[in-house]
């Protein structure tokens, strides 16, 4: 599974703008820290602003912060503002190409109930783990 | 008022108010089947405050289900509409938890619709990940 670059640099910008939502962040800051140029980042995040998940604020100590609820918002709002996870396949008029995007379509619905259960808490959560804890229950 | 929240053993005593609650969240009402469960189930525990029900989770330890060895099994878990966000799911998913681990299993796992989110979600956020496990169905046709 793969998702597209701005929906990668969306969801970890939006991940660290929640994990310190006192701190305001810069966009320079954001994208010094995933390589990224600031031009890029500030159309994602103009994104996210018209979407209602981060506000702006100008001038000095100025930047981005989280204005939703993290243990309301899921990494599926936020890769839904940047890509389609299972648009329908165009299926050809042959059985093998029908039968083709019939398990695409349940590797999509898979993805969608994943991404539509893990909250940015959750997200946060599994961050904050040490890696060979993350498959761990309570 | 003094909140006495208190986690213990289901009893039949219980069922009427189990099934309620199951009742709210799907639409169905099931007596029968939650006294069969209490029947089958010996981990069926109830989260009360002030001896109201908040909540449930039934579970059992099974071997060798599906080639794993054993492991906890959640099969269901209900809180009062009027009574989430406080906590009450992860207190009762960390009762069975102790429970599981008193019969030294060290893993627990449950299985749940696609759609069913909030419960989905609750799960993750207790640090559940996917299962390296498949659920597969097929329709049955009549024999003609």
């Amino acid at each position: 599974m793969r998702l597209q670059k701005n929906t990668l640099l969306a969801l970890c910008s939006v991940l660290e703008f929640a994990a310190q939502p006192a701190r305001p962040l810069s966009t320079a800051e954001i994208a010094r820290r995933y390589r990224a140029s600031p031009h890029h980042l500030a159309k994602v995040l103009g994104r996210l602003r018209r979407a209602g998940l981060v506000s702006a604020a100008r001038g000095s100590g100025g930047g981005y912060r989280f204005s939703g609820n993290p243990r309301r918002v899921t990494l599926l709002d936020v890769i839904a503002l940047f890509e389609r996870i299972g648009a329908p396949a165009k299926t050809g008029r042959r059985a093998l190409e029908g039968a083709i995007a019939q398990v695409l379509a349940e590797i999509d619905e898979t993805a969608r109930a994943t991404f539509g259960s893990i909250t940015l808490e959750t997200m946060l959560k599994l961050a904050r783990r040490p890696p060979g804890a993350r498959g761990r229950a309570a | 008022m003094i909140q006495l929240k208190k986690i213990r053993r289901a009893t039949r005593r219980d069922l009427a108010q189990v099934a309620e609650i199951d009742a709210r969240i799907t639409g169905l009402r099931k007596p029968r089947y939650w006294a069969g469960i209490l029947r089958r189930y010996p981990l069926f525990l109830v989260l009360t405050e002030n001896a109201r029900v908040q909540g449930y989770i039934v579970g059992e330890v099974r071997d060798w289900e599906f080639g794993s060895p054993p492991c906890g099994w959640v099969f269901g878990i209900g809180v009062r509409p009027d009574a989430r966000l406080g906590g009450a799911g992860t207190r009762l998913l960390e009762a069975i938890c102790a429970e599981f681990r008193r019969r030294r299993v060290d893993k627990v796992r449950t299985l749940l619709a696609r759609d069913n989110a909030l419960v989905l979600a609750f799960f993750r956020s207790q640090g559940m990940m996917a299962a390296p496990f498949i659920a597969l169905e097929m329709e049955l046709r009549r024999s003609p």
